[in-house]
């Protein structure tokens, strides 16, 4: 057993077991599914909306080279330089440069899930740069050093009684614990860092390859300000992110929120075309764009599964997810958590070190029905499944199998086996659970029904 | 090879395969491709109502429901009006704006120094100011929001960085839909582009502690919409 999967198991039990942490989730999502369900009734045909986003990501996704080359052209015709990354380290080395060019010293940054993937704040933070995440949710985890515990809601498993006690231990300042107050702390430590600092970083989560624009979806502003204030942009943003037309977004903005948050749209969806452009009156000088493929790619070249690709990380699936509700994000140890992070982290980060995330599922479907781009994902997830055991058998479950497959096509040997387990059963018991019991992985929480002492076949021949 | 090359390669090797659009089975011709879908989107998202007064009003409650103050106006006297009572009651000091029709009629009327931000500015004179008041593109009856492009509303900061947004809108910029919306963006400016583009739905908000509302997360804490 590897130590991912030892370390999920771990964390899995101990929050499964956490009352508490079960509590907080419940109650921040409580409020999510009520809004969700109002906004997606708002609309006069959820369903198509999402047949039509599904096609439209999958024409974005299957002539993903032609809407790449498109996207790249348009923007570097208005004097955007355009990067591509073909891994997390490359991606880092040219953010670097660029700061290291600029001779840059503190960065401002909106949320980036992207940035997270390629562990960016860590090795930038290294080198001696400032960085600060202006997200207010995302601030708040960075202060606490840990990744986000959700892609959407990254501070949602904490109080405001841990967020007074974070801010009045690192920043010195928290005048009360309502959500207002501490809300305005981070408003005013923020507010000079947008003025003062040397570059502004954001992801993005669409790019527009007909008219050459990246789309960012927010709801405090703080994208809006890392845009315009700093001298110098760097936009870090998957390969995958691409939607054919401008007129698309019509459609996917509002799903986004809706999907994601429960709003109709969210406060700012701004679309950026190119840094400061002659006669306008501010906004970056130098816009850099970053195309990462960090193993895209292979996910793309696994055509059952390449759907995984149009998600457009609304976080909708985790929100419905039964594990997720009852495991937490961090629990999964991977940047992308819950039901769509279970089904692509292996192919991000290799197969058999993750395929134990397609197994912590109950293949409720929950997640597919949430899904407002109808990714396949709890079939993905038996796809990984069967993946991870053709490229690497488990010789005891083949073993068992095998054995099973031979008793139960062989009556005598069948029934044999039931008078064994009728036998045998009773001393089951005294050893139940614990792990003398060859069965405790099953039976540690849950009983084995009694076997009858006479079976179907022997009650209806004693009948006649 | 250049990474571009290299990544393209990546990709066109793995789309030979080829996969099965949603909603189509195997074997089975595909149906209609993408693009017609999309343009349909009006007959899926939220419903507005035919005539201009059922679109206003659903502007109005849209908007309430997001926390903005809009405001559907007789004249533009009465837009003068409107403004110096803010001004009055908010005590503004100092405000921030932008060469415009409006705008300009506007910034008279309230008789305070100003902020023109069209030829550059300093970014902390700007932070100090009580108020930005700007143009915009577009008001969207469907989801209550304003659009606005760096070119019609004084620049990219302008309508983000003070602690309150007044938009200054005529009465012909309210539009339907959002498909309408990107429509417009089209015809009036395609293909030169004003570098940023922004349908601001509602003032800044953040639900990051507790999933509770907080209003003035890093934006404008109140959004004012005038429309004449």
């Amino acid at each position: 057993m590897n130590s991912f999967v030892s370390d999920f198991k771990t964390r899995a039990t101990e929050k499964a077991g956490d009352l508490r942490h079960r509590q907080v989730i419940r109650t921040a999502l409580r409020g999510y599914e009520i809004v969700r369900d109002k906004r997606k009734a708002a609309f006069q045909s959820w369903e198509s909306a999402r047949q039509a986003a599904a096609v439209t990501k999958w024409e974005a996704v299957n002539h993903l080279d032609t809407h790449l080359k498109a996207l790249v052209a348009k923007l570097e015709a208005r004097g955007t330089k355009v990067h591509w990354a073909s891994n997390g380290e490359q991606a880092r080395e040219i953010i670097a440069q660029i700061l290291r060019d600029k001779q840059a010293r503190s960065i401002i940054k909106s949320k980036a899930m992207t940035s997270e993937e390629i562990h960016l704040n860590h090795a930038l933070e290294k080198e001696g740069f400032t960085v600060v995440e202006s997200d207010l949710g995302e601030f708040i985890v960075q202060l606490r050093h840990e990744p986000p515990y959700h892609i959407v809601f990254p501070s949602m498993h904490l109080t405001r009684g841990e967020i007074k006690d974070l801010f009045q231990r690192e920043l010195g300042d928290a005048p009360s614990d309502t959500p207002e107050d501490l809300t305005m702390v981070a408003r005013r430590v923020m507010r000079q860092k947008y003025i003062t600092a040397d570059v502004g970083f954001t992801g993005a989560n669409f790019a527009i390859a007909e008219t050459g624009m990246i789309s960012i979806t927010e709801n405090e502003g703080n994208a809006r300000l890392t845009a315009a204030l700093p001298k110098t942009m760097i936009t870090l943003i998957g390969i995958e992110k691409v939607l054919p037309r401008f007129a698309d977004l019509a459609l996917f903005l509002p799903m986004l929120a809706t999907a994601g948050a429960g709003q109709p749209m969210t406060c700012y969806n701004t679309m950026y075309s190119g840094p400061r452009q002659p006669g306008e009156c501010d906004g970056p000088e130098e816009w850099h764009v970053v195309l990462l493929d960090n193993r895209r790619t292979e996910l793309l070249a696994d055509a059952e599964q390449r759907d995984a690709l149009h998600c457009i990380r609304c976080g909708a699936c985790l929100n419905v997810c039964p594990i997720f509700r009852n495991v937490g994000g961090h629990t999964y140890g991977t940047t992308y958590s819950g039901p769509v992070g279970s089904v692509i982290t292996p192919h991000l980060r290799g197969l058999q070190e993750w395929k134990h995330l397609s197994k912590a599922s109950s293949l409720c479907g929950a997640c597919t029905e949430a899904c407002p781009v109808k990714i396949d994902l709890h079939h993905h997830l038996l796809q990984n499944r069967r993946n991870a055991s053709a490229a690497e058998p488990a010789f005891f479950e083949r073993l068992a199998f095998q054995i099973f497959g031979i008793v139960a096509n062989e009556p005598a040997f069948w029934s044999l086996a039931k008078k064994i387990g009728w036998l045998t059963q009773p001393w089951q018991r005294l050893v139940k659970g614990s792990p003398l019991d060859p069965a405790r992985a099953w039976t540690k929480t849950r009983d084995l029904p009694p076997q009858p002492r006479e079976s179907f076949k022997d009650w209806w021949r004693n009948r006649q | 090879m250049t990474e571009r090359e290299k990544i393209l390669g990546r990709i066109r090797e793995a789309l030979q395969t080829k996969a099965t659009m949603p909603g189509a089975h195997e074997g089975e011709p595909s149906p209609a491709l993408a693009g017609a879908s999309t343009n349909q989107a009006r007959a899926w998202l939220p419903s507005v109502g035919a005539s201009e007064a059922e679109q206003f009003d659903l502007f109005a409650r849209n908007a309430a429901d997001l926390k903005a103050d809009f405001q559907l106006l007789a004249s533009r006297e009465d837009l003068k009006s409107a403004l110096t009572r803010l001004r009055d009651q908010e005590h503004w000091q100092r405000v921030a704006s932008h060469r415009g029709e409006i705008s300009d009629l506007a910034c008279q009327a309230l008789g305070l120094p100003v902020l023109l931000t069209d030829r550059g500015y300093d970014v902390q004179t700007l932070e100090q100011c009580d108020v930005g008041i700007t143009e915009c593109d577009a008001l969207i009856a469907q989801t209550g929001g304003v659009l606005v492009t760096n070119r019609s509303a004084g620049g990219r900061a302008l309508s983000v960085l003070p602690p309150h947004h007044v938009v200054l809108a005529r009465r012909e910029q309210l539009t339907a839909d959002l498909p309408a919306a990107f429509a417009l963006l089209q015809q009036k400016y395609a293909p030169d582009f004003p570098s940023m583009i922004s349908f601001i739905t509602g003032p800044s908000r953040t639900g990051d502690i507790e999933r509770i509302l907080v209003l003035g997360a890093h934006g404008p804490r109140k959004l004012t919409i005038f429309c004449v």
